[in-house]
């Protein structure tokens, strides 16, 4: 395959732009809008894809469905998914390994820790006050504890600067402290408790409305342009410490800024949906697959973290329906069999 | 940083004897390390039972109630945390070097996963209530995942499976099972109540036999992953440089990847998820026993033994007269250690 490699330039930055990335990319947001579009026909009222489309536009008569209810939800997977493919592509790039996701930053599993102590302390077996605190505070407790997790491990890691090995070891440190915890807390709680725990460890878009679509929005609003600008120097930290130097990057500074962005990213997300396994793991992986290149895109990661959420929400949705199964869960049951797919067909094509 | 030699090898190169003298010296603290543990796991308990009672438990047990605890609870505990210890610590080193990663855990290849969604399915499916014959399912599960992701590593290349590919194949089935094993455990309260006691990790009232039958396993791992060292050190040098000294480096990632199998799958059954040890293991011992897997393996090994028995007495002694499970506390009291450890050192790169 010829790779053509075009450049374009704003200011004083440059990138480059690869034909077959670009196309990916439309592609990818092209299969996102078509998911969303399906994943909003579910409900209590059928839709045909007309009526949806109508709804959102405004001059259809399920206008006010779609808006209240159908598309925050939608907007909430895709968004989610977005962040995390985002916060995946960054942390795998720091640590230059392919296993690292947000969860070794201490956020996903900092969050789960928290909102698992908190429903399980509050829950059925202490007199049932579950539902307010549980319902309301979620959401925040995650926030905090993903960012206190976050926190936790980069300040752990620092030592005379941020060395991309000490931060994976560090991390998985902290998250095996926090992961264990919450297996304790759930054998000690009531196996009700202990449930409703797991399904929101295994991320869920349930009932999901605009109030869940605000912060990711935003975050996504600020942090997705700085991390694109920032893209360069993440490009250049994928080489040794003295090469960054070299090329001159202040290595610590943007590790650091990195760093706090894959962890807002996460947060966020895990804030608003759960901590969604398996996307930031896998979407970085996938998205350098697709565009034929050596390390993690931060856009087509995104973009894959945004179908892979939905795809997953569409499933969860129609497979057992009425049931709704945890879109969490299905993440994982849809992009790991393309993951191995393209793992093979990556080595046929490396042996022909 | 690959021209550069590390300091220790920069200096006036160390005289044989001294180096063999030293690792020695090691291997007998580590036994020594070993043997307290394994004290301190027979004599406490929830019952404290004085020493000279133990002695005569062991020697020429009467039938006294304190024979009873020692003979029956905790030797076949204590045996069991040593055959788990030592299996999740070679098994980790193993899988660290075939893959050259610091995160890959023994429960990589989708065996942790694999056992835990077997054990899940014979609860719901076939009723099964008695911990004896989930071992043999989750034993089952573990070995099916392991070849299903080497198989799948295998797929459409000859030469074998390079690290990054079985890696990432493996953490893809895992995050597979896992989320199979969810949907189940959601669905049914009976599966969820067993299962979060299993993941939380113990080595607590399993008896006797459960020992007898994870045993083989755990040997045929053991001598599998011996045989496995050398090979294991040339393919540390990269796999050109290893077959160009004659590795037949298919093979050695073959018998290397089916010792990791039966030492973790043996381990995971019995045990629950206690993979965490197989993990942070060799960071300890690596830099006791430097890059040579010969001498890393059986570190590894004895290290896994004294934490695990070590985090077991704590449990017992932390939440008395009751219990807290064993993978629990080797969390909190292993992970804050090991990451001062990282810290306090350049860590060891593979």
């Amino acid at each position: 395959m010829t790779t053509l490699v075009r450049a374009v330039r704003l200011g004083g930055a440059s990138w480059r732009l690869r034909p077959r990335a670009v196309l990916v990319t439309v592609l990818g947001l092209a299969a996102l809008a078509l998911l969303m579009a399906l994943n909003m026909r579910i409900g209590d009222l059928e839709m045909s894809l007309a009526e949806v489309i109508g709804g959102v536009t405004g001059d259809g008569p399920a206008n006010l469905v779609i808006m209240e209810l159908r598309l925050p939800r939608a907007l909430t997977g895709a968004l989610v998914g977005v962040a995390l493919g985002m916060a995946g592509a960054i942390t795998q790039a720091i640590a230059r390994n392919p296993l690292a996701s947000p969860d070794i930053l201490g956020v996903t599993t900092g969050a789960s820790v928290t909102v698992v102590a908190v429903m399980v302390a509050t829950g059925t077996m202490y007199g049932g006050t579950s539902g307010a605190l549980a319902g309301a505070g979620v959401p925040v407790m995650a926030l905090g504890g993903g960012l206190l997790g976050g926190l936790a491990v980069y300040l752990l890691a620092w030592r005379r600067g941020l060395d991309g090995y000490r931060l994976v070891l560090v991390g998985i440190g902290v998250s095996a402290v926090f992961t264990n915890v919450k297996y304790w807390l759930l054998t000690i709680g009531d196996v009700n408790d202990s449930t409703r725990a797991m399904t929101w460890i295994s991320g869920s878009l349930h009932g999901r409305g605009w109030e869940h679509v605000a912060p990711v929005g935003l975050a996504l609003a600020v942090l997705l342009p700085a991390a694109l600008f920032g893209g360069r120097s993440l490009a250049a930290l994928r080489f040794g410490d003295d090469t960054v130097t070299g090329l001159g990057v202040r290595t610590n500074l943007a590790r650091s800024l990195m760093i706090l962005a894959a962890v807002l990213l996460a947060a966020v997300a895990t804030a608003s949906a759960g901590p969604i396994s398996f996307v930031a793991l896998a979407a970085p992986q996938i998205a350098l697959r697709l565009a034929g290149v050596a390390h993690p895109p931060l856009v087509i990661s995104a973009v894959a973290g945004g179908v892979l959420t939905t795809g997953a929400d569409l499933v969860a949705r129609t497979v057992f329906s009425p049931v709704e199964l945890p879109v969490g869960v299905v993440t994982a049951v849809l992009g790991a069999p393309y993951l191995v797919y393209l793992l093979i067909r990556a080595r046929r094509e490396a042996r022909t | 940083m690959s021209t550069t030699a590390p300091p220790s090898r920069a200096r006036p190169a160390t005289p044989l004897h001294a180096i063999h003298r030293r690792r020695t010296l090691v291997l007998g603290a580590l036994l020594a390390a070993l043997a307290a543990a394994v004290l301190l796991s027979v004599t406490i308990g929830a019952k404290s039972v004085p020493l000279g009672d133990t002695w005569q438990a062991l020697t020429a047990p009467t039938g006294t109630e304190h024979d009873i605890i020692i003979r029956t609870l905790r030797v076949p505990r204590t045996a069991l945390g040593i055959i788990a210890g030592i299996a999740l610590g070679v098994a980790g080193a193993l899988m660290q070097g075939h893959t050259r990663n610091p995160l890959a855990d023994p429960g990589l290849l989708g065996v942790t996963q694999g056992a835990a969604f077997a054990m899940v399915l014979a609860i719901i499916v076939f009723g099964m209530s008695s911990l004896y014959v989930y071992i043999w399912f989750g034993l089952a599960g573990a070995l099916i995942a392991s070849v299903g992701v080497f198989a799948l590593g295998m797929a459409g290349g000859r030469g074998g499976p390079t690290p990054v590919t079985l890696a990432l194949a493996g953490a893809a089935v895992s995050a597979f099972l896992y989320a199979l094993t969810s949907t189940i455990v959601l669905l049914d309260e009976r599966a969820m109540d067993t299962f979060r006691f299993w993941q939380a990790g113990s080595i607590a009232g399993r008896g006797s036999s459960i020992v007898w039958q994870v045993l083989p396993f755990v040997a045929a791992g053991l001598i599998l992953a011996l045989a496995n060292a050398p090979g294991l050190n040339a393919l540390s040098l990269g796999e050109d440089v290893a077959r160009g000294l004659g590795q037949n480096v298919a093979r050695t990632r073959a018998v290397g990847i089916a010792a990791i199998t039966l030492l973790t799958g043996a381990a995971v059954a019995a045990c629950g998820a206690v993979a965490f040890v197989g993990l942070v293991v060799p960071h300890l011992a690596r830099p006791l026993s430097g890059p040579d897997h010969r001498w890393l393996l059986p570190y590894a090994g004895l290290i896994g033994a004294a934490l695990l028995l070590a985090g077991d007495v704590l449990g017992r002694v932390l939440a008395w007269p009751g219990e807290l499970e064993v993978g629990v506390v080797l969390a909190l009291v292993g992970a804050p250690f090991f990451v001062a450890l990282v810290r306090r050192r350049k860590p060891v790169r593979l």
